[in-house]
């Protein structure tokens, strides 16, 4: 099996780190849902540094609210600021669910969330309340993974009904992707007449228009009532293939507890990949892959063919979360670029076996992959493994521009660019836009480093 | 106050003001609505600066989305991480290391100390995990220590304690303490968990209380320089203070510290040698010059280099304070010369941003000093406030004798500082600070933010996102100036917003030069074409029309 390269010093101090803390997950499944509202049980900090991050990324408004501990509120518990907090989120917004997630303070002391709501409950009854969903998010166990994974399972867990029948819909969790993602994957359910509950769905609440009228929540993401009728669906598809090895899971916990069927796979990039997604939702529908995506499909491998000269060979450092990595790693090798350092600040353990499961000649291929790894390490392997390019989020720019080596920016976060949000991954189409950026990256650089300004290529 | 400030205060048209406050108000619970009701104040003008009292520097209620961040960030964040030679390693899980992660645009040059070092670009965390929680992380941040002195044998290393570590009770202090016995560097710790305090603020304090312990008077050399003066509360955001720098130099003025924009910590180390501090963000950092001049004998003033008259006027304060014939004649001199460019680009800009309306709300000091900007652009500020001031930078010095402490700002150590036995150096006599004084050199004294804003404008403390909200949606201003987490929510109202923490990549807006910047950008904003946009022209919903004018 693929093992950390030996070469990687072991270091005790993270120094720059390539993972977020896991409360950040949690908040983002939360904006994915129609009319919710997350608030982060803990001080001020950590919701106003996780409000920062991820607007800065989205360009777009989100609320967070947080339950502002004090030092009072540190050493005798945080209920009474839980209940002060639901009060004043339900008073100003209305909102049609409220999402509490903890903090690494409210963690350490042992806050017991679910007795504060249902007190809270008890003190309101009579009152239309609405659904108040809670996950522990300690960031001293996990990534900004966990926690948004953690978010859909306690979603799904405090939310989904079964019924006698299944309904004619299906559940899916893409995973933490773009909206432009999210959208695309909307599309195709809809081209094959599939009702679906996505979960979450930023698309819209993440990335929207300008207001031409006044909303307190942004409209957009799945309803409450559709997260209830995930019990009921007629499959779970779940996107990931790290994520299809963890013990427990939003799909998992479906099948568990009602029976609905659930189909693992990896995040849809390349041809191969998204073959997969296809035809499971091809039989779960019973329908024949749409026109449409057929001829990207096409138009897909036929650009392979045409740009294949330019990309063969090239050697690339993926970096991210886990399962954007793998997924990328699957595609990159589809079309001859070879991954050769795959890394990640997360540390499932997974994520050397499902490198290693795209590439079975990994070790001829010099491929390295790191996992709970910083970005000290991942530029000392990248130093020594000599890359024509990177691809990953842009917290990688310090690192490639030190490389001297072009970035090709995906996943989350993008800081330094427009249109993180608008990026598009998954599906014959988001591969086809890889595909095209990373064709086009190698013959810049190529154009570039020649001596003589050649227009034609 | 000048004669165009005064004629910017008179009262201002609009919805009446007590009424929108009743509205801002009618969401909260009674109790809530009483606390928000003495942070939120209609400006009412009286004879001898006097204005409504407001509260302030107060606990945000739980649930109410504030722009706040929390004491570490103020601390670590603010304040140490603009000082590029220091290593600063977070003591705590990942996250709250990673947000403060380079996300100020503060600027710095590193040619300018001989060693050239440069750590900001770094991210240190002790990344703690479960085991540490539980057990202690003390072992781990003595590694961390030694790692990063084996990284990079840095001058000086300092530690930032995060929530959990107060909580399982790692004393950073005695770590410090023994790692600096053991490699002979300066390693120091801030006891700056996040829950202390209200808001940044009280990391601002004990940041300035640690940098005065543990490094302000280590080296006691004189350097050259005839008129030698710290800058405090310069953060550098953009290259203000370069341009502050550029002004200075060709004044012949010699800038000895800057806290902390383009810092290093030699230069605080030595800035006990400087004969005048000058403050520009009070809030963040009066706390040092109150200090350097009860132990050193520094004396301070209030200065402000954002807006073009407010820069003259400050370099004024500063050749009045040295009393020399030579500096006083450069300084004219340097304000003679770069004025023109000045008065041609509002002369040009002024005509199309005149009678249009600001709101700002940003910071500690900010939404007061960038009102001078607007006011030069013949604009209005309708409505300001701060997001971690306390009630001095509102209504100025005057009413701190009367601040109550609350039990929340109690916990923050106030140094005991006295007299030097041996550096104490008084820079004036009495007779001459007395005599300064009646020519109107202020000392120890900052006016605050309200005494000039219109009669009947909106000063709100820390106020929330549905506020902020609402007063778009009341008033419609032509401009908003707060910062990233409110920035796309304005937009969305179809109101142009200008960060005033980050510049939008922006700047820099201090000095001479940067007010020429700002005219500019703000010209650009409040005439955009994109605005015109937003509405397709098949959308003829008359409703909608008269809700909001589409200009
Ligand atoms: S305390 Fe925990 S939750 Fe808060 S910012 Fe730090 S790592 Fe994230
Ligand atoms: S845990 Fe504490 S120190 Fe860290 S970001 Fe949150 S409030 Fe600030």
């Amino acid at each position: 099996m693929l093992k950390p390269s030996p070469k990687a010093p072991k270091f005790t101090v993270t120094r720059n780190a390539c993972k977020l803390c896991t409360p950040l997950g949690a908040a983002l499944v939360f904006k994915g849902i129609r009319g919710a509202v997350p608030l982060l049980h803990g001080s001020q900090g950590c919701s106003t540094y996780i409000r920062r991050y991820l607007i800065s990324h989205y360009r777009e408004p989100i609320d967070i609210a947080c339950s502002n501990f004090s030092e009072q509120t540190a050493i005798f518990g945080g209920g009474a600021n839980l209940k002060i907090a639901l009060d004043n989120i339900r008073r100003q917004y209305d909102p049609e669910m409220i999402g509490v997630a903890t903090t690494c303070l409210s963690e350490t002391i042992g806050d017991d969330v679910p007795m504060f709501i249902r007190e809270y409950r008890e003190s309101c009854a009579g009152e239309d309340l609405p659904p108040v969903v809670h996950v522990a998010t300690p960031s001293y166990q996990g990534t900004h993974m966990q926690g948004f994974h953690a978010a859909l399972q306690a979603v799904v867990d405090q939310l989904a009904q079964g019924a006698a029948e299944a309904g004619p819909h299906v559940n899916l969790f893409p995973g933490m992707v773009s909206p432009a993602d999210l959208r695309h994957l909307r599309e195709i359910c809809a081209d094959f007449d599939l009702p679906v509950v996505l979960l979450p769905d930023y698309a819209d609440t993440l990335d929207g228009p300008l207001w031409t009228e006044y909303q307190r929540i942004p409209e957009g993401g799945t309803s409450v009532t559709a997260i209830r009728s995930s019990g009921s669906a007629r499959a779970s598809l779940e996107l990931g293939d790290v994520l299809a090895r963890a013990k427990e899971t939003a799909a998992g916990l479906l099948w568990k507890r009602f029976e609905v069927p659930c189909h693992r796979m990896g995040l849809p990039v390349g041809i191969d990949a998204t073959d997969r997604m296809f035809a499971a939702l091809a039989e779960i529908s019973g329908r024949p892959t749409p026109e449409n995506h057929l001829r990207e499909r096409g138009r897909l491998i036929d650009s392979y063919a045409d740009g294949h000269k330019y990309v063969m060979d090239a050697r690339a450092v993926v970096f991210g979360e886990e399962d954007l990595v793998v997924g990328l790693a699957g595609f990159l090798g589809e079309i001859g670029v070879v991954p050769v350092v795959c890394a990640s600040g997360g540390r499932s353990g997974h994520l050397a076996a499902c490198i290693a499961e795209r590439f079975p000649d990994h070790s001829q291929k010099g491929i390295q992959v790191l996992s709970d790894a910083d970005f000290v390490t991942i530029e000392t392997a990248a130093r020594d493994a000599q890359p024509d390019f990177l691809i990953g989020n842009s917290k990688g720019y310090s690192m490639a521009r030190r490389l001297d080596k072009p970035l090709i920016r995906v996943g989350f976060p993008v800081h330094d660019r427009v249109g993180g949000a608008r990026l598009l991954h998954l599906g014959y189409r988001g591969s086809q836009q890889l595909f095209d950026r990373i064709a086009n990256t190698l013959m810049a650089a190529r154009q570039t480093a020649s001596p003589v300004g050649y227009t034609y290529i | 106050m000048t004669e165009t400030a005064r004629s910017q205060t008179a009262p201002i048209e609009g919805p009446d003001p007590e009424k929108v406050k009743a509205e801002l108000l009618a969401k909260y619970p009674p109790k809530v609505a009483r606390k928000r009701a003495k942070q939120i104040i209609v400006n009412r003008l009286e004879p001898g600066d006097k204005v409504p009292e407001i509260n302030a520097n107060v606990r945000t209620v739980p649930g109410l989305m504030s722009q706040r961040g929390c004491c570490y960030a103020g601390c670590k964040g603010v304040v140490l991480g603009p000082t590029r030679d220091i290593v600063n390693i977070t003591h705590g899980p990942i996250g709250c290391g990673f947000y403060s992660w380079l996300t100020r645009r503060n600027q710095t040059d590193p040619d300018t100390t001989p060693d050239g070092h440069n750590f900001m670009t770094y991210c240190f965390s002790t990344d703690m995990q479960e085991k540490e929680i539980i057990f202690g992380g003390e072992k781990k941040l003595r590694q961390a220590i030694q790692e990063a002195y084996d990284n990079f044998k840095p001058k000086a290393i300092a530690v930032f304690a995060t929530c959990p570590v107060g909580l399982i009770g790692d004393d950073i202090h005695s770590v410090c303490r023994e790692m600096k016995a053991a490699l002979g560097i300066n390693v120091f710790g801030f006891s700056c968990e996040g829950y202390k305090g209200v808001s940044q603020s009280a990391g601002h304090h004990i940041a300035n209380n640690q940098i005065f312990k543990h490094v302000v008077g280590l080296d006691d050399t004189i350097g050259a320089g005839e008129f030698r003066v710290n800058l405090l509360g310069e953060y550098n955001i953009g290259g203000d203070a370069f341009e502050i720098e550029r002004i200075f130099e060709k004044c012949g003025i010699t800038t000895v510290a800057t806290f902390s924009g383009n810092s290093s910590i030699d230069a605080f180390a030595n800035s006990h040698t400087a004969d005048l501090n000058l403050i520009m963000c009070h809030r963040s950092i009066n706390y040092v010059a109150e200090m350097m001049e009860k132990k050193f004998g520094v004396p301070w003033i209030k200065i402000n280099f954002i807006g073009a008259e407010a820069t003259a006027k400050s370099l004024r304060k500063i050749a009045a304070y040295f009393d020399d014939p030579a500096l006083t004649e450069r300084v004219e001199a340097v304000i003679a010369e770069e004025l023109p460019a000045v008065q041609a680009a509002r002369d040009d800009i002024r005509p199309r941003t005149a009678g249009k309306r600001a709101m700002l709300f940003v910071g500690g000091s900010r939404a007061h000093h960038y009102q001078e900007l607007f006011r030069e652009l013949g604009m209005r500020t309708l409505s300001a406030g701060y997001e971690f001031a306390h009630r001095d930078d509102y209504e100025g010095r005057k009413v701190l004798p009367g601040v109550k402490v609350d039990a929340d700002s109690r916990n923050i150590e106030e140094l005991d500082v006295c007299q030097d036995p041996d550096r104490y150096r008084p820079r004036k006599t009495p007779e001459e600070l007395a005599a300064l004084s009646a020519k109107g050199l202020e000392f120890k004294d900052y006016q605050g933010m309200m005494p000039e804003m219109p009669e009947g404008s909106m000063v709100i403390d820390d106020i929330s996102q549905f506020e902020t909200d609402l007063m778009i949606e009341k008033y419609r201003p032509d401009i908003f100036c707060a910062g990233i987490k409110e920035k796309y929510m304005i937009q969305k109202h179809g109101i142009p917003m200008k960060q005033l923490h980050s510049y939008d990549y922006g700047g820099p807006y201090a000095g001479f030069k940067g007010a020429v910047n700002f005219y500019r950008e703000i010209d650009r904003m409040v005439n955009s074409r994109v605005w015109g946009y937003l509405k397709a022209p098949w959308q003829t919903n008359p409703e909608l029309a008269a809700t909001y004018a589409w200009e």
